[in-house]
Protein backbone atom coordinates (compact mmCIF):
# COMPACT_ATOMS: atom_id res chain seq x y z
CA UNK A 1 0.00 0.00 0.00
CA UNK A 2 1.69 3.66 -1.03
CA UNK A 3 0.96 6.39 1.80
CA UNK A 4 -1.30 8.46 -0.80
CA UNK A 5 0.10 11.80 -0.19
CA UNK A 6 3.56 10.55 -0.81
CA UNK A 7 4.24 12.56 -3.84
CA UNK A 8 3.02 15.94 -2.09
CA UNK A 9 5.78 14.71 0.70
CA UNK A 10 8.58 15.20 -1.60
CA UNK A 11 11.68 16.89 0.48
CA UNK A 12 11.34 19.77 -2.25
CA UNK A 13 7.69 20.16 -2.61
CA UNK A 14 7.79 20.45 1.34
CA UNK A 15 10.04 22.79 1.82
CA UNK A 16 8.65 25.13 -0.71
CA UNK A 17 4.85 24.34 0.83
CA UNK A 18 6.24 25.32 4.74
CA UNK A 19 7.87 28.46 2.69
CA UNK A 20 4.43 29.93 1.55
CA UNK A 21 2.39 28.44 5.29
CA UNK A 22 4.75 30.47 7.26
CA UNK A 23 3.05 34.20 7.05
CA UNK A 24 -0.81 32.61 6.98
CA UNK A 25 0.34 30.48 9.98
CA UNK A 26 2.14 33.68 11.66
CA UNK A 27 -0.84 36.05 10.76
CA UNK A 28 -3.17 33.67 12.21
CA UNK A 29 -1.05 33.11 14.99
CA UNK A 30 -1.00 37.37 15.70
CA UNK A 31 -4.56 37.47 15.13
CA UNK A 32 -5.97 34.49 17.46
CA UNK A 33 -4.10 35.03 19.93
CA UNK A 34 -4.22 39.30 19.95
CA UNK A 35 -7.88 38.38 20.60
CA UNK A 36 -7.09 35.91 22.70
CA UNK A 37 -4.88 37.89 25.27
CA UNK A 38 -7.14 40.88 25.01
CA UNK A 39 -10.24 39.37 25.32
CA UNK A 40 -8.74 37.33 28.09
CA UNK A 41 -6.80 39.05 30.38
CA UNK A 42 -9.45 42.49 30.12
CA UNK A 43 -13.22 41.58 28.09
CA UNK A 44 -13.96 38.38 30.20
CA UNK A 45 -15.46 39.05 33.53
CA UNK A 46 -13.70 37.88 36.57
CA UNK A 47 -14.29 33.96 37.89
CA UNK A 48 -16.99 34.36 40.74
CA UNK A 49 -14.69 31.73 42.65
CA UNK A 50 -11.29 32.55 41.72
CA UNK A 51 -11.38 36.13 41.03
CA UNK A 52 -9.03 37.02 38.43
CA UNK A 53 -6.69 34.77 38.83
CA UNK A 54 -8.65 32.41 36.63
CA UNK A 55 -7.03 34.17 33.61
CA UNK A 56 -4.18 31.77 34.26
CA UNK A 57 -6.73 29.68 31.99
CA UNK A 58 -5.41 31.33 28.74
CA UNK A 59 -1.72 29.99 28.71
CA UNK A 60 -2.22 26.99 30.96
CA UNK A 61 -5.08 25.28 28.90
CA UNK A 62 -3.76 25.69 25.08
CA UNK A 63 -0.08 24.53 26.26
CA UNK A 64 -1.64 21.43 27.88
CA UNK A 65 -3.54 20.57 25.22
CA UNK A 66 -1.19 21.22 22.46
CA UNK A 67 1.57 19.31 25.32
CA UNK A 68 -0.95 16.33 24.70
CA UNK A 69 -1.64 17.15 20.57
CA UNK A 70 1.62 17.32 19.43
CA UNK A 71 2.73 13.67 20.97
CA UNK A 72 -0.26 12.60 19.62
CA UNK A 73 1.21 13.88 16.37
CA UNK A 74 4.97 12.52 17.07
CA UNK A 75 2.68 9.17 17.21
CA UNK A 76 0.90 9.53 13.63
CA UNK A 77 4.02 10.73 12.11
CA UNK A 78 6.05 7.35 13.82
CA UNK A 79 3.54 5.43 12.40
CA UNK A 80 3.60 6.27 8.92
CA UNK A 81 7.71 6.98 9.23
CA UNK A 82 7.90 3.29 10.36
CA UNK A 83 5.08 2.02 7.45
CA UNK A 84 5.33 4.24 4.82
CA UNK A 85 9.21 5.45 5.02
CA UNK A 86 8.26 9.01 4.53
CA UNK A 87 11.23 10.62 5.48
CA UNK A 88 8.78 14.03 5.54
CA UNK A 89 7.02 12.32 8.71
CA UNK A 90 10.16 11.76 10.24
CA UNK A 91 11.44 15.03 10.32
CA UNK A 92 7.86 16.30 11.46
CA UNK A 93 8.18 14.35 14.11
CA UNK A 94 11.73 15.37 15.06
CA UNK A 95 11.21 18.89 14.92
CA UNK A 96 7.95 18.88 16.69
CA UNK A 97 9.78 16.95 20.00
CA UNK A 98 11.45 20.27 21.36
CA UNK A 99 8.42 22.35 20.42
CA UNK A 100 6.56 19.81 22.55
CA UNK A 101 8.80 19.81 25.35
CA UNK A 102 8.55 23.78 25.89
CA UNK A 103 4.55 23.54 26.04
CA UNK A 104 4.57 21.02 28.79
CA UNK A 105 7.24 22.80 30.26
CA UNK A 106 4.63 25.79 29.93
CA UNK A 107 1.94 24.14 30.94
CA UNK A 108 3.61 23.07 33.82
CA UNK A 109 4.88 26.20 35.12
CA UNK A 110 1.71 27.95 35.12
CA UNK A 111 -0.25 24.84 36.51
CA UNK A 112 2.37 25.71 39.26
CA UNK A 113 1.74 29.45 39.34
CA UNK A 114 -2.01 28.70 39.27
CA UNK A 115 -1.70 26.17 41.99
CA UNK A 116 -0.32 28.45 44.36
CA UNK A 117 -2.88 31.19 44.99
CA UNK A 118 -5.72 28.42 44.17
CA UNK A 119 -4.51 25.22 46.08
CA UNK A 120 -2.08 26.95 48.41
CA UNK A 121 0.59 24.84 47.32
CA UNK A 122 3.15 25.33 43.83
CA UNK A 123 3.20 21.58 43.37
CA UNK A 124 1.53 18.48 44.64
CA UNK A 125 2.01 14.54 43.73
CA UNK A 126 -1.86 14.30 41.99
CA UNK A 127 -2.08 11.93 38.94
CA UNK A 128 -2.70 14.99 36.48
CA UNK A 129 0.98 16.50 37.52
CA UNK A 130 2.49 13.84 38.08
CA UNK A 131 1.44 12.04 34.62
CA UNK A 132 1.94 15.49 33.07
CA UNK A 133 5.92 15.63 34.31
CA UNK A 134 6.01 12.48 33.29
CA UNK A 135 4.74 13.70 29.62
CA UNK A 136 7.95 15.79 29.81
CA UNK A 137 10.41 12.59 30.27
CA UNK A 138 8.67 11.25 27.39
CA UNK A 139 9.78 14.33 25.26
CA UNK A 140 13.48 14.16 26.83
CA UNK A 141 13.61 10.59 26.14
CA UNK A 142 12.26 11.20 22.72
CA UNK A 143 15.07 13.99 22.19
CA UNK A 144 18.21 12.17 24.04
CA UNK A 145 17.33 8.94 22.30
CA UNK A 146 17.79 10.94 19.09
CA UNK A 147 20.72 13.00 19.80
CA UNK A 148 22.43 9.58 21.00
CA UNK A 149 22.18 8.18 17.55
CA UNK A 150 24.03 10.02 14.99
CA UNK A 151 23.12 7.65 11.64
CA UNK A 152 20.09 10.13 10.86
CA UNK A 153 18.16 6.85 9.13
CA UNK A 154 18.53 4.62 12.86
CA UNK A 155 17.79 7.69 15.30
CA UNK A 156 14.43 7.90 13.07
CA UNK A 157 13.23 4.47 13.30
CA UNK A 158 14.53 4.20 16.98
CA UNK A 159 12.84 7.23 17.62
CA UNK A 160 9.78 6.34 16.41
CA UNK A 161 9.08 3.00 18.17
CA UNK A 162 9.79 4.61 21.44
CA UNK A 163 7.23 7.52 20.44
CA UNK A 164 4.80 4.74 19.80
CA UNK A 165 5.30 3.09 22.89
CA UNK A 166 5.11 6.41 24.64
CA UNK A 167 2.13 6.41 23.56
CA UNK A 168 0.43 4.83 26.74
CA UNK A 169 0.93 7.89 28.51
CA UNK A 170 -1.20 10.40 26.62
CA UNK A 171 -4.50 8.13 27.93
CA UNK A 172 -3.19 8.55 31.61
CA UNK A 173 -3.12 12.33 31.20
CA UNK A 174 -6.11 13.08 29.36
CA UNK A 175 -8.05 10.93 31.60
CA UNK A 176 -6.13 11.18 35.47
CA UNK A 177 -8.76 13.63 36.49
CA UNK A 178 -11.45 11.31 35.61
CA UNK A 179 -9.72 7.85 37.07
CA UNK A 180 -8.54 9.29 40.35
CA UNK A 181 -9.95 11.90 42.88
CA UNK A 182 -7.36 14.27 42.05
CA UNK A 183 -7.00 17.92 43.25
CA UNK A 184 -6.84 19.30 39.35
CA UNK A 185 -10.66 20.10 37.92
CA UNK A 186 -11.74 18.43 35.24
CA UNK A 187 -12.04 19.29 31.75
CA UNK A 188 -13.17 23.01 31.00
CA UNK A 189 -13.94 21.60 27.71
CA UNK A 190 -15.76 18.60 26.01
CA UNK A 191 -16.04 17.92 22.76
CA UNK A 192 -19.37 16.38 23.01
CA UNK A 193 -20.71 18.26 26.15
CA UNK A 194 -21.96 21.54 26.90
CA UNK A 195 -18.74 23.62 27.97
CA UNK A 196 -18.78 24.43 31.60
CA UNK A 197 -17.73 27.76 31.29
CA UNK A 198 -19.49 31.11 30.26
CA UNK A 199 -19.57 32.48 26.71
CA UNK A 200 -17.49 35.67 27.17
CA UNK A 201 -14.69 33.49 28.78
CA UNK A 202 -14.90 30.33 26.25
CA UNK A 203 -14.32 32.56 23.01
CA UNK A 204 -10.87 33.92 24.11
CA UNK A 205 -9.78 30.70 25.52
CA UNK A 206 -10.71 28.79 21.86
CA UNK A 207 -8.96 31.80 20.26
CA UNK A 208 -6.20 31.16 22.56
CA UNK A 209 -5.89 27.05 22.10
CA UNK A 210 -6.08 28.21 18.12
CA UNK A 211 -3.25 30.90 18.40
CA UNK A 212 -1.35 28.27 20.15
CA UNK A 213 -1.69 25.57 17.78
CA UNK A 214 -1.03 28.03 14.64
CA UNK A 215 2.37 29.11 16.41
CA UNK A 216 3.30 25.62 16.61
CA UNK A 217 2.67 25.32 13.05
CA UNK A 218 4.59 28.77 12.61
CA UNK A 219 7.22 27.07 14.60
CA UNK A 220 7.60 23.76 12.49
CA UNK A 221 7.27 25.07 9.27
CA UNK A 222 10.10 27.31 10.02
CA UNK A 223 11.95 24.14 11.78
CA UNK A 224 10.87 21.47 8.88
CA UNK A 225 12.60 23.86 6.57
CA UNK A 226 16.31 23.95 8.84
CA UNK A 227 15.53 20.40 9.23
CA UNK A 228 15.24 20.06 5.18
CA UNK A 229 17.94 21.16 4.36
CA UNK A 230 20.30 19.20 7.07
CA UNK A 231 19.09 16.06 5.80
CA UNK A 232 18.84 17.12 2.39
CA UNK A 233 21.87 19.29 1.80
CA UNK A 234 23.73 17.00 -0.82
CA UNK A 235 21.12 16.89 -3.42
CA UNK A 236 20.11 18.66 -6.17
CA UNK A 237 17.27 20.73 -5.07
CA UNK A 238 19.41 22.14 -2.05
CA UNK A 239 21.93 22.77 -4.33
CA UNK A 240 19.82 24.48 -7.21
CA UNK A 241 18.23 26.71 -3.99
CA UNK A 242 21.58 27.64 -3.01
CA UNK A 243 22.62 28.78 -5.92
CA UNK A 244 19.75 30.94 -6.50
CA UNK A 245 19.57 32.23 -2.55
CA UNK A 246 23.40 33.21 -3.05
CA UNK A 247 23.13 35.17 -6.53
CA UNK A 248 19.69 37.38 -5.10
CA UNK A 249 22.26 38.25 -2.15
CA UNK A 250 24.79 39.27 -4.86
CA UNK B 1 19.81 -11.24 2.72
CA UNK B 2 18.41 -14.57 3.85
CA UNK B 3 17.14 -15.74 0.47
CA UNK B 4 19.57 -18.19 0.06
CA UNK B 5 18.93 -19.19 4.04
CA UNK B 6 15.00 -19.70 3.11
CA UNK B 7 15.60 -22.42 0.60
CA UNK B 8 17.65 -24.47 2.94
CA UNK B 9 15.11 -26.54 5.10
CA UNK B 10 15.66 -25.05 8.53
CA UNK B 11 17.39 -27.63 10.33
CA UNK B 12 15.06 -27.95 13.63
CA UNK B 13 11.52 -26.57 13.79
CA UNK B 14 10.54 -23.01 15.45
CA UNK B 15 9.79 -24.43 19.22
CA UNK B 16 13.37 -26.12 18.84
CA UNK B 17 14.91 -23.02 17.89
CA UNK B 18 12.95 -20.99 20.90
CA UNK B 19 14.16 -23.68 23.47
CA UNK B 20 17.86 -23.49 22.04
CA UNK B 21 17.99 -19.73 22.53
CA UNK B 22 16.20 -19.88 25.86
CA UNK B 23 19.27 -22.92 27.02
CA UNK B 24 21.97 -20.78 25.91
CA UNK B 25 20.55 -17.90 27.41
CA UNK B 26 20.53 -20.27 31.09
CA UNK B 27 24.27 -21.32 30.28
CA UNK B 28 25.25 -17.94 29.58
CA UNK B 29 23.72 -16.97 32.99
CA UNK B 30 25.66 -20.18 34.66
CA UNK B 31 28.65 -18.68 32.96
CA UNK B 32 28.63 -15.31 34.52
CA UNK B 33 27.44 -16.32 37.79
CA UNK B 34 28.84 -12.59 39.69
CA UNK B 35 26.97 -10.85 36.97
CA UNK B 36 23.84 -12.46 37.45
CA UNK B 37 23.99 -12.27 41.06
CA UNK B 38 24.30 -8.40 41.19
CA UNK B 39 20.95 -7.56 40.10
CA UNK B 40 19.82 -9.14 43.59
CA UNK B 41 22.64 -7.30 46.07
CA UNK B 42 21.28 -4.18 44.20
CA UNK B 43 17.29 -5.00 45.22
CA UNK B 44 18.19 -5.62 48.37
CA UNK B 45 20.39 -2.66 49.12
CA UNK B 46 17.61 -0.46 47.78
CA UNK B 47 15.34 -1.14 49.98
CA UNK B 48 17.63 -1.93 52.72
CA UNK B 49 18.98 1.95 52.11
CA UNK B 50 14.92 3.03 51.89
CA UNK B 51 14.32 1.04 55.66
CA UNK B 52 17.44 3.12 56.93
CA UNK B 53 17.11 6.46 56.00
CA UNK B 54 13.20 6.39 56.74
CA UNK B 55 13.32 5.18 60.40
CA UNK B 56 12.13 2.58 62.41
CA UNK B 57 8.50 3.36 62.91
CA UNK B 58 7.01 0.21 62.34
CA UNK B 59 3.46 1.00 60.92
CA UNK B 60 4.82 3.73 58.60
CA UNK B 61 7.09 1.50 57.26
CA UNK B 62 4.34 -1.03 56.38
CA UNK B 63 2.28 1.96 54.80
CA UNK B 64 5.60 2.59 52.23
CA UNK B 65 7.01 -0.56 52.25
CA UNK B 66 4.93 -1.93 48.86
CA UNK B 67 5.84 1.35 46.93
CA UNK B 68 9.63 0.92 47.71
CA UNK B 69 9.83 -2.66 47.08
CA UNK B 70 7.96 -2.01 43.89
CA UNK B 71 10.30 0.28 42.87
CA UNK B 72 13.58 -1.33 44.06
CA UNK B 73 11.91 -4.13 41.57
CA UNK B 74 12.08 -1.87 38.80
CA UNK B 75 15.35 -0.12 39.21
CA UNK B 76 16.89 -3.78 39.56
CA UNK B 77 15.55 -5.01 36.49
CA UNK B 78 16.68 -1.94 34.54
CA UNK B 79 19.70 -2.96 35.94
CA UNK B 80 20.07 -6.56 34.64
CA UNK B 81 17.88 -5.44 31.41
CA UNK B 82 20.98 -2.86 30.87
CA UNK B 83 23.69 -5.84 29.28
CA UNK B 84 20.93 -8.13 27.85
CA UNK B 85 22.05 -7.18 24.13
CA UNK B 86 25.24 -6.15 24.57
CA UNK B 87 27.56 -9.12 24.27
CA UNK B 88 25.47 -10.60 21.75
CA UNK B 89 25.99 -7.26 19.71
CA UNK B 90 29.38 -7.00 20.36
CA UNK B 91 29.95 -10.98 19.81
CA UNK B 92 27.93 -11.04 16.30
CA UNK B 93 25.79 -13.14 17.59
CA UNK B 94 22.54 -11.31 17.14
CA UNK B 95 23.30 -10.42 13.55
CA UNK B 96 23.41 -14.26 13.46
CA UNK B 97 19.98 -14.41 15.11
CA UNK B 98 18.58 -11.87 12.87
CA UNK B 99 19.41 -13.59 9.41
CA UNK B 100 18.06 -17.06 10.82
CA UNK B 101 15.11 -18.37 9.57
CA UNK B 102 13.54 -18.31 12.77
CA UNK B 103 11.15 -15.31 13.16
CA UNK B 104 13.69 -13.21 15.47
CA UNK B 105 10.53 -11.78 17.40
CA UNK B 106 10.05 -15.73 18.86
CA UNK B 107 13.89 -15.92 19.27
CA UNK B 108 13.36 -12.73 20.93
CA UNK B 109 10.82 -13.68 23.09
CA UNK B 110 13.35 -16.87 24.11
CA UNK B 111 15.41 -14.58 25.20
CA UNK B 112 13.04 -12.88 27.37
CA UNK B 113 11.25 -15.83 29.07
CA UNK B 114 15.33 -17.03 29.47
CA UNK B 115 15.60 -13.40 31.48
CA UNK B 116 12.40 -13.72 33.58
CA UNK B 117 13.69 -17.11 34.61
CA UNK B 118 16.82 -16.36 35.71
CA UNK B 119 15.71 -12.77 36.97
CA UNK B 120 12.56 -12.25 37.27
CA UNK B 121 11.85 -15.13 39.13
CA UNK B 122 13.89 -14.57 41.96
CA UNK B 123 13.21 -11.32 42.43
CA UNK B 124 9.31 -12.32 43.05
CA UNK B 125 10.99 -14.69 45.29
CA UNK B 126 12.59 -11.88 47.35
CA UNK B 127 10.09 -9.47 46.91
CA UNK B 128 7.46 -11.17 49.95
CA UNK B 129 10.85 -12.14 51.68
CA UNK B 130 11.86 -8.48 52.16
CA UNK B 131 7.71 -7.54 52.59
CA UNK B 132 8.37 -9.63 55.90
CA UNK B 133 10.79 -7.79 56.86
CA UNK B 134 8.90 -4.50 56.42
CA UNK B 135 5.82 -6.03 59.14
CA UNK B 136 3.77 -6.20 56.36
CA UNK B 137 0.59 -9.01 57.09
CA UNK B 138 0.10 -11.83 55.23
CA UNK B 139 -2.75 -10.68 52.77
CA UNK B 140 -0.65 -7.74 52.02
CA UNK B 141 2.47 -10.15 51.14
CA UNK B 142 -0.29 -12.33 49.00
CA UNK B 143 -1.14 -9.51 46.95
CA UNK B 144 2.48 -8.21 46.52
CA UNK B 145 3.34 -11.78 45.49
CA UNK B 146 0.11 -11.44 43.10
CA UNK B 147 0.85 -8.45 41.53
CA UNK B 148 4.79 -9.11 41.38
CA UNK B 149 3.88 -12.15 39.44
CA UNK B 150 2.26 -10.51 36.54
CA UNK B 151 4.33 -7.16 36.91
CA UNK B 152 7.73 -8.38 36.53
CA UNK B 153 7.30 -10.13 33.32
CA UNK B 154 5.26 -6.99 31.85
CA UNK B 155 7.83 -4.69 33.26
CA UNK B 156 11.47 -7.11 31.88
CA UNK B 157 9.59 -7.27 28.68
CA UNK B 158 9.14 -3.77 28.61
CA UNK B 159 12.92 -2.72 29.29
CA UNK B 160 13.98 -5.23 26.76
CA UNK B 161 12.58 -3.40 24.13
CA UNK B 162 14.43 0.17 25.68
CA UNK B 163 17.34 -2.26 25.76
CA UNK B 164 17.05 -3.28 22.00
CA UNK B 165 16.81 0.40 20.92
CA UNK B 166 19.62 0.94 22.69
CA UNK B 167 22.21 -1.49 21.55
CA UNK B 168 25.03 -0.13 21.14
CA UNK B 169 25.20 3.38 22.13
CA UNK B 170 27.55 4.54 24.53
CA UNK B 171 25.69 6.23 27.18
CA UNK B 172 22.95 3.38 26.99
CA UNK B 173 22.46 2.98 30.61
CA UNK B 174 21.39 6.25 31.65
CA UNK B 175 19.35 6.81 28.56
CA UNK B 176 17.78 3.31 28.60
CA UNK B 177 16.82 4.35 32.30
CA UNK B 178 15.02 7.74 31.07
CA UNK B 179 13.23 6.02 27.95
CA UNK B 180 11.66 2.70 30.46
CA UNK B 181 10.65 4.65 33.64
CA UNK B 182 7.72 6.70 32.07
CA UNK B 183 6.32 3.21 29.70
CA UNK B 184 6.90 1.36 33.46
CA UNK B 185 4.21 3.79 35.08
CA UNK B 186 0.87 2.71 34.37
CA UNK B 187 2.38 -1.40 35.84
CA UNK B 188 3.64 0.24 38.68
CA UNK B 189 1.33 2.34 39.40
CA UNK B 190 -1.76 -0.29 39.37
CA UNK B 191 0.81 -2.66 41.36
CA UNK B 192 1.03 0.19 44.27
CA UNK B 193 -2.87 1.09 43.91
CA UNK B 194 -3.38 -2.72 44.35
CA UNK B 195 -1.69 -3.09 47.97
CA UNK B 196 -3.40 0.38 48.82
CA UNK B 197 -6.62 -1.40 48.45
CA UNK B 198 -5.65 -4.04 50.10
CA UNK B 199 -4.12 -2.02 52.86
CA UNK B 200 -7.53 -0.14 52.85
CA UNK B 201 -9.45 -3.36 52.89
CA UNK B 202 -11.12 -2.84 49.83
CA UNK B 203 -10.97 -5.47 46.72
CA UNK B 204 -7.99 -5.35 44.67
CA UNK B 205 -9.82 -7.46 41.87
CA UNK B 206 -9.53 -4.37 39.25
CA UNK B 207 -6.07 -4.03 39.65
CA UNK B 208 -5.22 -7.11 39.52
CA UNK B 209 -7.25 -7.94 36.74
CA UNK B 210 -6.02 -4.46 34.64
CA UNK B 211 -2.22 -6.04 35.84
CA UNK B 212 -2.66 -9.39 33.76
CA UNK B 213 -4.57 -7.81 30.48
CA UNK B 214 -1.47 -5.23 30.56
CA UNK B 215 0.82 -8.52 30.73
CA UNK B 216 -0.84 -10.11 27.81
CA UNK B 217 -0.75 -7.76 26.23
CA UNK B 218 2.62 -6.93 26.24
CA UNK B 219 3.28 -10.26 25.98
CA UNK B 220 1.65 -10.26 22.58
CA UNK B 221 3.07 -6.97 21.30
CA UNK B 222 6.61 -6.57 22.94
CA UNK B 223 8.08 -9.58 21.16
CA UNK B 224 7.52 -8.36 18.02
CA UNK B 225 8.62 -4.49 19.24
CA UNK B 226 12.34 -5.92 20.36
CA UNK B 227 12.38 -7.46 17.10
CA UNK B 228 12.30 -4.48 15.14
CA UNK B 229 13.78 -2.37 17.26
CA UNK B 230 16.68 -4.94 17.01
CA UNK B 231 16.49 -4.89 13.19
CA UNK B 232 16.35 -1.02 13.46
CA UNK B 233 20.00 -1.17 16.01
CA UNK B 234 21.69 -4.06 13.57
CA UNK B 235 21.21 -2.15 10.58
CA UNK B 236 23.74 0.54 10.79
Amino acid sequence: MKFPFAQLASPKNSYQMAGHLIPWFGLLTLALMSYGVVGGLWWAPSDYQQGDAFRMIYIHVPAAFLSLSIYTIIFCCSVIYLIWQIKLADIVAEMSAAVGATYTFIALVSGALWGKPMWGTWWIWDARLTSELILLFLYFGYMGLRSAIHEPKRAGKAAAVLAIVGMVDIPIVHFSVEWWATLHQGATLAKLAKPSIAVEMLYPLLAMIGGFTFFYGTLLCIRLRTGLLQREWQSLWVREWFNQQSKSCL
Amino acid sequence: MNLSLDKTAPVGSLSQAFWGVIRREMALYDQHRGDWAMPFLFFIMVVALFSLTLGAGADWLAKVAPTVIWIAVVLALILSLETIFRADFQTGVLDQLGISPYPLSVLMLGKSVAHWIMIGVPLLLLAPLLGGLFLLSQSELWVLFLTLFFGIPTLSLIGALGAALTIGLPQGGVLLAILVLPWMIPVLLFGASALVAVTEGRSFNSELLLLTAIFIATLVIAPMGISAAVRISLES
